[in-house]
């Protein structure tokens, strides 16, 4: 029974299957998942909208949409019909095959991110060898279509956005990519699968998760500032900064092409959220041994939205940093510390088994964090002004 | 040969000869993105999945995007006077064309003892892991030195000097 | 391999003769644009079909679990990434001196 409620997506898409010839069967098992995921995550978005809004209203000491329906819970549905019915504005200069073709590329992409993601026992879309490499490569592929966006708008403010939002992007995508090979190096495998059932073990009830370890947490605390840079979410929101920039690489979209670049952005949130539950917090699995007979997929989905939430607090909390000093925090302070902290991982595996490690690894990490913190993020002080014109 | 390959070896030449001949310069790169993607894929089809993902994540998420960048900064994304292509544009044609001649001459005409249908190579991240610390350790080192050069070089040549400003 | 008279194309003359035409692409478009980055553009595409070349040959030949044709393939990914950014390092910087990208007028060696 237990069993039956863990794994009953699988036995339904069996049962599907079952109605089909041999021949065809593995096509429909994979269209199953397929409509399943492109019906899901944008469920997840709408709701994630809407906590958004109440939240960050709450946050605001304001109540959040409370019109639509009780609590306001209808509003993702008002937003989606406006969105579908207002005019679609294109501007005359502007480039029309590659303006088109931005948000369409940009939701194909993100879209993709999640074919590999375990997000339940035996319930990963493809588990690819190289699983954590192919999420990588989509979310490298985003960037060309915010630079697209921004450039066939030929606007400047668009082109400005544009250009701030690929450079963060890129400057976060190493740090990115070493806090998430901590984990691969560590298990052995760049397979998700596989990395979620290494943290699936207990020990006097508490899970192996790698955010319980001091690389680990480390890891997950770089991994989290990388993804909200990567996701341009506050306090890394100055490309799409409501106050500075119009909207910045969305300026000229109206209309359902905006609604897309929306959905991109939260779905993408959505699916680094699920890459850092599977790398960081277990996957699916149960926080204590007493509690495995819950299904997998509630946990994961709640580790999701667990992640949703403190997005969400961080954007109603901390102010948004100017662009040189996310850029100087980029590479002066969360790139040395990841590196640090590949080598504190490997000092873990060599230290073995024991309680020395732990103090020993803790030390090394706690001692860099403000040692950077007092060299690397000095202020600079302020010499003559000097002006730099465009050429 | 599958309606797959034929498919998608269609969309990859797409791409380049788009690459190679459009008037705008973004257009070109964008392009150049689409036969990228297109020989990620054929990689995927030769069941090489960690050289097509490295080709996706290095290619289409870096390189794209530094020759975006570049046309940018170098104002080509304006028309030149005088049309796109220079002056010498018959020759480079004919040469082109006779490459391709030779190549495709040596592909179809020559005869080897390769065996038509070989088997699918199981091949993991595993392997190759081991394989550069193993027998590639060298070239993996060497290959380290020269992006490190390579980084510093750039940012050398492309920087602003100081005290130039106008 | 079979060859032309027989009329059989094997699927890795079917790879190979893609890379050529890539690589005659890339070669027309490096020889005859006049801006400097679509020069680098056709040399990219040039590699690229030498990758798809090295590819093709790891999986067809002999002795695939040497990994041989998958490494050299990285490895030029790498190279190649390098290459352009130092290559278009240097068109920016050319262009900051001469103010153009154009080819054609970048004809003596004298800034």
């Amino acid at each position: 029974m237990i069993e039956n409620a863990d794994q009953i997506f699988v036995l339904l898409q069996h049962w599907v299957m079952s109605f089909f010839p041999p021949a065809l069967q593995h096509v429909v098992g994979v269209l199953i998942s397929v409509v399943a995921i492109i019906c899901v995550f944008p469920a997840l978005f709408a709701i994630s909208v809407l906590l958004e809004r109440k939240g960050l209203g709450r946050m605001q000491n304001r109540y959040g949409p409370n019109r639509v329906g009780p609590l306001g819970i209808l509003q993702p549905v008002a937003d989606g019909l406006k969105s579908l019915t207002k005019e679609d504005i294109v501007p005359t200069s502007a480039d029309g095959v590659v303006h088109f073709l931005a948000p369409v590329f940009l939701v194909v992409v993100v879209f993709m991110g999640y074919a590999v993601l375990p997000m339940g026992r035996n319930m990963t879309l493809v588990n690819l060898d190289a699983g954590l490499l192919f999420f990588f490569a989509m979310g490298a592929s985003t960037e060309l279509s915010v630079f697209m966006a921004g450039w066939s708008s030929r606007n400047k403010y668009s082109l400005l956005g544009a250009m701030r939002a690929v450079a963060q992007m890129i400057s976060y995508e190493v740090p990115l990519l070493l806090a998430s090979l901590v984990v691969v190096m560590m298990t052995g495998s760049m397979n998700l699968g596989r990395i979620v059932d290494v943290q699936n073990q207990y020990t006097w009830g508490l899970p192996h998760w790698y955010i319980f370890t001091p690389w680990g947490f480390a890891a997950f605390l770089l991994y989290a500032t990388a993804t909200t840079a990567e996701s341009n979410r506050s306090p890394f929101d100055l490309p799409e900064g409501e106050s500075e920039l119009v909207a910045g690489y969305f300026t000229e979209y109206s209309g359902f092409k905006f609604a897309l670049f929306f959905l991109g952005e939260y779905v993408g949130m959505l699916s680094v959220s699920g890459l850092g539950a599977t790398l960081f917090l277990g996957g699916w699995s149960a926080p204590f041994s007493f509690l495995t007979w819950v299904p997998s997929w509630i946990w994961f989905f709640g580790k999701v939205m667990l992640s949703i939430c403190v997005f969400i607090w961080l954007r109603g909390t901390l102010p948004r940093l100017r662009q040189d000093q996310l850029m100087n925090f980029a590479w002066k302070f969360v790139l040395p510390l990841s590196l640090l902290n590949l080598f504190v991982a490997g000092l873990w595996r060599f230290l073995g088994e024991g309680f020395a490690r732990w103090g020993v690894c803790s030390a090394i990490l706690l001692v860099a964090y403000f040692a950077m913190a007092k060299v690397g993020m000095r202020k600079e002080s302020f010499g003559p002004r000097s002006y730099r014109y465009a050429e | 040969m599958t309606i797959v390959f034929y498919l998608i070896a269609a969309i990859t030449v797409a791409g380049a000869l788009a690459a190679v001949l459009l008037k705008n310069t973004v257009h070109c790169a964008l392009a150049l993105t689409v036969a990228f993607a297109g020989l990620a894929i054929q990689f995927l089809e030769l069941d090489a999945q960690f050289a097509g993902f490295a080709q996706i994540l290095v290619y289409i998420g870096a390189v794209a995007i530094l020759v975006v960048f570049a046309i940018l900064l170098t104002r080509g994304s304006e028309t030149p006077k005088g049309g796109v292509f220079s002056k010498s544009w018959l020759a480079g044609l004919i040469i082109a064309a006779m490459v391709f001649a030779v190549l495709g001459w040596a592909v179809l005409n020559s005869t080897s003892v390769l065996p038509n249908e070989t088997a699918k190579p199981a091949v993991s991240v595993l392997d190759i892991g081991n394989a550069l610390m193993g027998r590639y350790v060298l070239p993996l080192e060497i290959v380290a030195v020269l992006l490190t050069s390579a980084l510093i070089g750039a940012v050398i040549v492309a920087k602003h000097e100081k005290g130039s400003a106008k | 391999m079979g060859s032309l008279s027989h009329g059989q194309v094997t699927p890795l003359q079917g790879y190979l003769l893609l890379a050529a035409v890539l690589f005659a692409i890339g070669l027309a478009g490096a020889l005859t644009r006049r801006n400097a980055i679509l020069v680098l553009i056709g040399i990219e595409l040039m590699l690229n079909a030498a990758n798809l070349n090295l590819i093709a040959f790891w999986r067809y030949g002999p002795h695939p679990e040497m990994l041989t044709g998958m490494m050299f393939a990285i490895f030029s990914i790498a190279v190649a990434a390098a290459e352009a950014a130092v290559g278009l390092g240097l068109v920016i910087h050319i262009y900051r001196f001469t103010q153009t990208t154009d080819l054609d007028k970048m004809t003596r060696m004298k800034g």
